[in-house]
């Protein structure tokens, strides 16, 4: 067991133990500050793959950005906690089951079926410098640019269909 | 040396417990965020799988961060407009259980 | 001849125009005629023609300009299948283009007259819409005419044979609803069916005719033909030729298919006119004409054809010399100058027959519309009176109003009813006067040139039985036409509408006048010694210039004289007395009734044909079809097997308990599966998302087990 398996092991602990607390937290709040331990949690392997830009920009737009909105949505409704109510009581347990079938299956088909193969080493050193950065930007401008351009309109959408909706209605005339 | 096997493990788990999420919980604020998570389940796939290859190539290959790019970018479009939703109908409905939210019926 | 050198192709490209010149007028006056008046009608009509006319005449410039060679103008490809290529093509060459004049030039001018002339006539009638009606057909028939004298094969020549027939059928039934005297019957519109029947037996000859050609030679296109012509077995051209021959009895009415130009007499006159005498009863002598290659190589068909000309020239003559009726003389007169025809063109005369045609198109067309207007004066006469009684009653006896006037009824086309009409319409008495000289063959008048060389040329190629039975008929002819003169417009009126008779307006004199001058100078087109029409023709035709026989003139003549001396002695020297027979009846006895009965021929035809032909008719309809295979084969056979079948096996079983019992469980097991499906539409997105999942555990799971 190499420091890197070690430490891998105990970050995918994290991970998942943060997960979990998201799904079992009786208050929101809570569940939102789990999934910012496990975005940062996932933050930190995107640096040991070799991805500091897209790390950065995991903290920064969801841990930053997006869960700050959840946060201030939260506590905005005072919607922290919902009384319990006894519709459809088989949902949980069915899904529970479902869920574990669907891990299983996946296990099964990547495990024994797909059998993937490789290791991963951790990055060198170049790879967190500009160069790997500016290389990427080329190909996101050159090779993706149609597609940034259409996600840029598609924040724009986003943005105007946000406001329309919250904007109070004015009375016409 | 983290054999990928563990990687795909790993996203494999977020994702079902995303999926629990979603199933199990009534809170619509908490089922938005299981869909995150389900997302950066798979982001964590992409930029695994990605390395993987770059490191058999031997050539950087940048297009597995890009998507993970782009998701992020679409995830942030869609909480925009999701939690704007989900504002609108607490302002009418006066709740944001998904259970209340059931009017549409055979 | 500078212009000709501008334009060295002349006007040939305007050959379409002889048939969209007509053509547009009568859609003009079919789209927007409802809201012109009579006179814009007419004129536009008119101008139609007259343009049709126009081009005709810069076709035949052209034509003369450039040598007289045959050109031919393409226009439109029909169909082409295999090796058969059947294309529109306008063919203009001398003999097309004379009768493109003749045909387009009394066109108009009968357009013309035909203004005044259904201005009254659809008031007699009493119904003004169909004034319209009237142009729109007459531009149709001049459109299909052209089409017919233009055409470059059999097969267009066909189209335009079909359309005048039906131009002619629509036309005689014009009044459809009515007799000739305008009292409500069907016998109008029988007389249409009659002669589009007849046609129909013609053409028929003229199909088999046109199939043997295809079958022969394989090309309909007249110069392949001929061509092609030289080359077969004479049997084959006689076949051809003799089929034709029926085509041409039925359509320019020669024996044996002549019945149904006496009734055609019931369209209005402009119609008689211009189609039972100027133009589409020629059309068969055109089409032996253009036929000359084919009859010249088979003598025992131009034997045929020449007989059938004269014995058809003296047999209608004869009839003619028993009718009343005055446009019933001029239709047999007719037929009798188209035997005169026919049998020049059979005796390869083709020049004296053309001639013949052309000369016979002006002054009978004359002939024809001095009748209508002679029939138009006593009808305005008959009103004239009727007003006048009418008025005499009113002060009379109030309530029943002329009465008696209403039970008479007034023929105003029977010559009888006629007399002293001299005094009253003295300008159709001068005009009717010159048609009467020239049908009669008096010397310079148009008719004696063409009859004279008819004459001759029967003579000269040999047909003295011909001759002499043409010079019979030549007798008669001027026999009926003295009677006539006599009778319509000598001596002292038979009836009051006679004595009222007024004289037509000048738009009918008008015309008429260019007839009648054409009538008198239209021998000029080819004099003895001159030869015009012979060299214009020789450019199309074989033929040999005509020579002048003095002694058949001079018999001729004397002939003619005669006869006219003879009916001045019988008719004019002391004249008809209202009620008194015919003065020949008496000394000719049954041969005098054989000619008032036509010779019974209609009569004949009824029992030998028309009798059995019905018989056989009734017999198949009701026995055959009727009771043996609707009453029988059908009702109780066919329909009885099969509603037993369906009533037991298919009502029953199949129907209602398989299909019947399918179809409503069907709609119960839908119905009980949406009620229990529709507790899966809850409303929950959760158990939706769930659904989801579901989906793809189970996909996941059958990619494992796969």
């Amino acid at each position: 067991m190499s420091l890197e398996l070690i430490f891998f092991l105990v970050l995918a602990l994290a991970s998942v133990v943060t997960a979990f607390g998201m799904l079992l937290s009786r208050n929101a709040i809570y569940s939102a500050l789990y999934l910012v331990m496990n975005f940062i949690t996932v933050a930190i392997f995107y640096l040991m793959l070799g991805a500091p830009f897209i790390a950065m920009a995991q903290i920064t737009v969801y841990a930053g950005a997006i869960m700050v909105l959840f946060l201030f949505v939260i506590m905005l409704l005072g919607a922290e906690r919902l009384p319990d109510t006894q519709v459809l009581p088989y949902q949980k347990w069915l899904a529970r089951v479902l869920a574990f079938i669907l891990v299983v299956e996946t296990g099964y088909m990547l495990l024994v079926r797909g059998k993937p193969q490789g290791e991963i080493i951790p990055p060198e050193a170049s790879a967190n410098m500009v160069d790997s950065l500016r290389e990427m930007g080329m190909t996101l401008f050159n090779e993706y640019l149609l597609p940034f351009e259409v996600t840029s309109v598609l924040l724009l959408v986003a943005m105007v269909g946000a406001i329309v909706l919250i904007r109070k209605d004015k009375k016409v005339g | 040396m983290i054999p990928i096997n563990y990687y795909i493990i790993l996203s494999a788990v977020l994702f079902t417990i995303g999926t629990l999420g979603v199933l199990t919980r009534r809170n619509a604020l908490i089922i938005f965020m299981s869909v995150e998570l389900m997302l950066n389940a798979a982001n964590l796939a992409f930029v695994a799988f990605a390395r993987a290859r770059e490191i058999a190539t031997g050539q950087p290959l940048f297009d597995g961060q890009i998507f993970v790019f782009f998701v992020i970018a679409v995830a942030a479009a869609e909480v925009a407009v999701g939690l704007a939703l989900i504002v609108e109908i607490f302002k009418s409905k006066r709740s944001i259980d998904v259970d209340q939210m059931s009017s549409m019926k055979g | 001849m500078l212009f000709s050198e501008a334009t060295p192709s002349g006007f040939f490209f305007l050959a379409p125009w002889l048939v969209f010149a007509p053509v547009i007028g009568l859609l003009i006056n079919i789209i927007f005629g409802g809201r012109f008046s009579e006179k814009v009608i007419g004129t536009v009509a008119s101008l139609a023609s007259g343009a049709s006319f126009i081009v005709s005449v810069l076709l035949a410039w052209s034509l003369a300009a450039g040598g007289g060679h045959a050109v031919s103008v393409p226009f439109a490809e029909w169909m082409h299948i295999g090796s058969l290529e059947l294309d529109w093509t306008f063919r203009v060459d001398s003999l097309s283009t004379t009768m493109m004049l003749v045909v387009s030039g009394v066109g108009t001018l009968i357009h013309i007259y035909a203004i005044g002339y259904m201005h009254e006539d659809v008031r007699f009638k009493n119904d003004l819409g169909r004034f319209r009606r009237f142009f729109v057909f007459l531009n149709l028939f001049i459109a299909a005419m052209m089409i017919l004298v233009s055409g470059d094969s059999y097969l267009m020549l066909f189209v335009g044979w079909e359309g005048v027939g039906l131009c002619s059928f629509l036309l005689i039934g014009f009044w459809y609803e009515m007799d000739t005297l305008g009292r409500p019957s069907w016998a109008n519109s029988n007389a249409g069916n009659k002669a589009f029947i007849t046609n129909r037996v013609g053409d028929f000859g003229f199909l088999i005719a046109g199939f043997i050609m295809f079958w022969a030679f394989g090309s309909f296109q007249f110069d392949e033909v001929f061509e092609a012509a030289r080359t077969v077995a004479p049997g084959i051209i006689v076949a051809i030729t003799l089929f034709m021959l029926i085509g041409v009895a039925g359509k320019s009415a020669q024996i044996p298919l002549y019945v149904w130009l006496p009734d055609a007499m019931a369209g209005p006159t402009p119609v008689s006119a211009l189609i039972h005498a100027a133009t589409m009863v020629t059309a068969g002598v055109y089409l032996v004409t253009r036929s000359a290659e084919l009859y010249m190589l088979v003598p025992q068909a131009q034997y045929i054809v020449a007989m059938t000309g004269a014995v058809t020239a003296l047999f209608a003559a004869t009839i003619a010399v028993g009718q009343y009726d005055i446009k019933k003389v001029l239709a047999y007169s007719t037929i009798s100058q188209l035997g005169f025809m026919v049998a020049a063109v059979g005796m390869g005369a083709f020049v004296a027959g053309m001639f013949h045609l052309v000369t016979h198109a002006f002054f009978k067309a004359l002939l024809f519309l001095s009748a209508g207007s002679v029939i138009l004066g006593l009808e305005r006469g008959h009103h004239h009176l009727a007003h006048a009684q009418h008025d005499d009653h009113g002060k009379g006896r109030k309530g029943k109003k002329d009465s008696h006037h209403e039970d008479e009824v007034f023929d105003p086309g029977d010559m009888r009813n006629m007399g002293g009409l001299r005094k009253t319409m003295p300008v159709t008495f001068w005009l009717y006067m010159i048609g009467t000289l020239a049908l009669a063959g008096i010397f310079p008048f148009a008719g004696f040139w063409s009859k004279d060389e008819i004459l001759a040329d029967a003579l000269k190629e040999g047909f003295t039985g011909v001759y002499w039975l043409l010079s019979i008929a030549a007798f008669f002819t001027a026999f009926y036409m003295g009677r006539q003169i006599w009778m319509v417009f000598f001596g002292e009126a038979r009836h009051e509408a006679a004595a009222h008779a007024e004289e037509s307006p000048r738009v009918m004199t008008v015309p008429l006048m260019v007839l009648a001058f054409l009538s008198v100078v239209g021998g000029a087109l080819n004099l003895p010694g001159m030869h015009t029409l012979t060299l214009w023709l020789e450019h199309t035709i074989e033929v040999h210039a005509g020579e002048f026989v003095m002694s058949v003139a001079v018999i001729s003549t004397l002939l003619a004289l005669a006869a006219i001396l003879l009916s001045w002695f019988i008719y004019g020297r002391d004249p008809l007395k209202a009620g008194q027979p015919d003065p020949l009846k008496k000394p000719l006895g049954f041969l005098f009734t054989g000619m008032e009965n036509k010779w019974f021929v209609d009569e004949g035809y009824f029992a030998i044909v028309i009798g059995p032909f019905k018989r056989i008719s009734q017999f198949l309809a009701d026995v055959i079809d009727w009771r043996f295979w609707h009453d029988f084969v059908h009702d109780t056979v066919i329909a009885g097997a099969y509603n037993w079948f369906s009533n037991i096996a298919l009502n029953r079983y199949a129907d209602q308990q398989g299909i019947d019992a399918f179809a409503n469980w069907l709609g119960s097991a839908t119905k009980s599966l949406s009620a229990t499906m529709r507790r899966v539409q809850n409303g929950f997105v959760r158990s939706y998302a769930l659904s989801v999942l579901l989906g793809v555990v189970l996909i996941v799971g059958y990619l494992i087990l796969k």
